[in-house]
């Protein structure tokens, strides 16, 4: 059998950045019609990697043969002019533009006549021939962001990309929605393309890769076939040890119900109902997970019971009592922790420092009597700075100082922080939304473990996650959504993944009984 | 970098500006020598400086705490001049009024009359998104012809020449610090707004509320911190800043209502002070020490240039020109400072 050629080879790539050597002299190729899996731990390199073949940096050292020539990516005009595409794990897109808009932008037409109806045709072809349903004539931020993902895949596609790489790209599906994408990579490979898949999932690097490079620290630790390894292998490459796989679900004593939700109703962004007549409780030490697609409804729960969404209807009772559109500063006080969806957008405010986002949630708490003013005015820096102290040394946050901007900290550093920000207050109820999507193992499995602590401790925990594997490791009942209803709630215990994958696709549970 | 590009950005301009002089006709040395002469060499010269120094340092204050929070002021001019305007009405009305009173008054109805207008594009921001750069900007021209209206019809002074009100009281006028000098409490006032700057910036949990709706209006709503609120605050204290400008350019230097300056697009009691807020307000960083050291800056360029112009005959125009080489310096700087340009090899 002759061998495909070699489409992507990267000969010696070093990339440094200030304090850490992100790429460390990495050899890695691609070939024709593969799916090539770049796995490894959040901060292993590997997404680096992939900046510097699509030109957003520039390699201290090393070069790149694209289709046998060696080229200079200067910008990512070149890699697009190399057709190669690349789909971020944080989105690229112009949130008050629509589909169509976001997909052309920045494309030339013929004569300068911008023609959207044209474009629009071909993306509605585009998204049937590869399953990426998405409305064309969208705006970006009335969206999910699953549905926002496959436009970005779509806008890599119409640019005719040939070499397609995806950072972690199903951290933000659903099961379905990842075999849907899975589909749409195999005809793309088998049509010729070059994948390469970002990924730190173990189960979906074996599931759709050809071949898997293995990267730690900076360093690529193996290259494999993916049929002649396994999961336990790859595991240990990638994190050099042995890795839990089932985290122990701590017994904790049923409380009364302190968070219930009766009959609530909201809208979405679009001003559709996004919600309708949901009604979910939770106890003391018990984690109730809410499984279902993205777009399902379960962000506007979040964001009602949080506070940062108006309730059409219904009520939100937190420990007996009414707490419905209440603002987000009395449902902090009220003793809800939140951990949002969208970390970088909503959860933290990554242009100030990693101590003022620790305290911004509770500034009163951080002030002091100043003269004649009263407590709540003049801030105490001095608590403020012993409080980033203690959360950064007891939740482990990888930050140069307190001082630091927290756009500078990694993934998993900034889902300690606000961890930090919100367990600090011994919260008797917490909405997770999402806590470890696009996490790395250890920070996956860091995360959860305090969840379940919490749990133990007597917290009620609102799970929200579209990671099914998530939702069974951690629950105690299992809630599903769709369409803003609640198709069902089962003990975790008895759950069976079909059942659930049921009402996922909008079965309620007593016809599946029936 | 927050220091480098400034610094840098007026070195470059004082290099550009050199050959403007000597396009003049005039060695750069000699007329920046009677620049810097003319605004710092002597008591009475550093008297005038800061005399001038003193409406920059409100106007860059007020736009600086308003951009801190990304409400985008554009209309200092107008709120001083709204400021100015109903201090003339006191001012006026009042006559026989003691300063101990009087003063006071002004300097409170201006502030709150600046504030009021300044708070009208703040709600409208909050409540329908409308920009405020196009309301702040566009409220000035409001401003500038209701004031003309005023200083040309109702309050017009039929014995002056000139379409101006009635001088205010003789206890209206702010007193001079040192006698024989120009300066006067105004700059006290001033000094007072840019430590008050300092101290909400820097101390409170207002202006660290400031600074979060500044960098992430969603997130910060999302930590409990009333966005809308903060907005409007914010653009009420800035503009009642720029109303005190307002107040001390009427009793600090020109003691009549005025109408239109003589370009049009300005005042003639404001001077452009204004708009040379936001200029201030970008070359000090937006920062509480860097916002006086740019105002001072801007005092020692405007009142340089008109010695040098005596000295020597280069136009006094000279520090718009300075102004606007040193705004698109650092707007490289900014540039510069995002986009790094290397040379490639190959």
């Amino acid at each position: 059998m002759r061998r495909p050629p070699v489409v992507v080879k990267m000969v010696g790539i070093t990339k440094k950045f200030p304090g850490v050597i992100a790429n460390d002299n990495i050899n890695f190729e691609a070939s024709k019609g593969e799916i090539h899996a770049l796995l490894g731990e959040n901060g292993a390199g590997k997404t680096t990697l992939m900046n510097v073949l699509y030109g957003l940096y520039r390699p201290d050292a090393g070069e790149i043969y694209i289709r046998g020539k060696k080229v200079i990516m200067r910008s990512p005009n070149d890699a697009v002019g190399q057709k190669i595409g690349m789909i971020h794990q944080h989105f690229t897109l112009v949130p008050p533009f629509t589909v169509t808009q976001n997909i052309i932008l920045g494309l030339r037409f013929p004569k300068g006549v911008l023609k959207v109806e044209q474009a629009e045709k071909r993306v509605v072809e585009l998204s049937k021939k590869y399953g990426l349903k998405v409305d064309p004539r969208a705006q970006i931020w009335q969206l999910s962001v699953g549905e926002q993902q496959r436009v970005e895949i779509l806008k890599a596609l119409y640019r005719g990309a040939e070499i397609l790489i995806l950072d972690e790209p199903t951290s933000v599906l659903t099961p379905t929605e990842t075999q849907d994408l899975f589909k749409t990579l195999r005809s793309l490979a088998k049509g010729g393309a070059t994948i390469v898949y970002i990924s730190h999932k173990l189960d979906e690097v074996i599931e759709i890769s050809d071949r898997v490079t293995v990267l730690r620290d900076g360093k690529v630790v193996a290259t494999k076939r993916t049929s002649a390894t396994n999961k336990r292998e790859l595991a240990r490459l990638m994190v050099k040890r042995e890795v839990i796989f089932r985290l122990k679900r701590p017994k904790a004593k049923l409380g009364r119900p302190v968070l219930e939700i009766k009959k609530v109703s909201a809208l979405s962004d679009r001003k559709l109902l996004a919600l309708k007549e949901i009604s979910l409780s939770v106890c003391e030490g018990e984690i109730l997970g809410v499984a279902g697609v993205a777009g399902n409804g379960q962000r506007e729960l979040a964001e009602v019971i949080a506070g940062v969404r108006k309730a059409a209807g219904g009520k939100v009772i937190i420990k007996g009592e009414d707490m419905t559109n209440r603002s987000p500063s009395e449902i902090v006080e009220a003793g809800v922790g939140r951990i949002p969806e969208d970390r970088i957008g909503m959860g933290l405010i990554t242009d100030l420092s990693v101590k003022e986002n620790l305290v911004m949630e509770t500034l009163q708490d951080f002030s002091d009597r100043v003269f004649f003013f009263p407590k709540g005015v003049f801030l105490n820096h001095a608590a403020i700075d012993n409080h980033a102290d203690e959360l950064i040394s007891e939740f482990k946050v990888i930050t140069p100082s307190k001082e630091a901007l927290t756009k500078t900290l990694s993934g998993g550093n900034l889902q300690r922080l606000i961890l930090a920000r919100v367990l600090a207050r011994n919260p008797k109820i917490l909405i997770a939304s999402e806590p470890t999507r696009g996490l790395d193992v250890g920070a996956t499995e860091y995360i959860r473990r305090k969840l379940l602590e919490q749990k133990k401790g007597g917290a009620a925990i609102l799970l929200i996650s579209e990671d099914l594997e998530e939702i069974l490791t951690l629950s105690d009942r299992i809630a599903v959504m769709y369409e803003g209803k609640v198709m069902g709630i089962v003990p975790a215990r008895k759950a069976k993944i079909e059942g659930i994958g049921m009402m996922m696709a909008g079965t309620p549970l007593s016809k599946i009984k029936g | 970098m927050r220091i480098l590009w400034p610094v840098l950005s007026i070195l470059m301009a004082l290099g550009i500006g050199a050959i403007l002089i000597a396009a003049a006709g005039v060695n750069p040395l000699t007329g920046y020598y009677h620049l810097f002469y003319g605004a710092l060499g002597d008591i009475h010269a550093i008297s005038e400086t800061l005399w001038r120094f003193t409406p920059l340092l409100l106007t860059g204050t007020a736009v600086a705490l308003a951009f801190q929070c990304k409400f985008w002021n554009i209309g200092a001019e107008g709120q001083m001049l709204i400021g100015a305007t109903v201090a003339t009405f006191f001012a006026t009305s009042f006559i026989g009024a003691p300063s101990w009173f009087l003063i006071p008054l002004v300097i409170v109805a201006g502030f709150l009359a600046g504030a009021l207008w300044a708070a009208i594009p703040a709600i409208l921001k909050a409540k329908f998104g409308v920009d405020e750069v196009v309301t702040t900007l566009l409220g000035n021209w409001i401003i500038l012809y209701f004031v003309a209206y005023l200083v040309e019809g109702p309050w017009r002074d039929p014995t002056s020449m000139w379409p101006e009100s009635p001088a205010i009281a003789d206890s209206a006028v702010f007193p001079r610090l040192v006698s024989g000098y120009r300066i006067h409490i105004g700059f006290i006032i001033a000094i007072f707004f840019a430590i008050l700057f300092f101290i909400v910036l820097r101390k409170t949990t207002w202006g660290s509320q400031i600074k979060a709706v500044g960098a992430n209006p969603r997130a910060a709503g999302f930590m409990g911190i009333k966005v809308t609120r903060v907005l409007i605050t914010v653009a009420i204290l800035s503009g009642g800043i720029a109303g005190v400008a307002g107040v001390n350019e009427l009793c600090g230097t020109h003691f009549h209502m005025k109408g239109l300056g003589f370009f049009g697009g300005t005042g003639e009691l404001s001077w452009g002070y204004g708009y040379a807020g936001v200029f201030i307000a970008m070359l000090g960083g937006l920062s509480a020490i860097g916002v006086p050291l740019a105002a001072f800056f801007m005092a020692t360029m405007i009142q340089g240039s008109r010695a040098m112009y005596r000295a020597t005959g280069v136009p006094s125009p000279f520090f718009y020109a300075m102004e606007g080489i040193i705004l698109v310096c650092l707007l490289l700087g900014i540039f510069l400072t995002y986009y790094r340009i290397r040379r490639v090899k190959g």
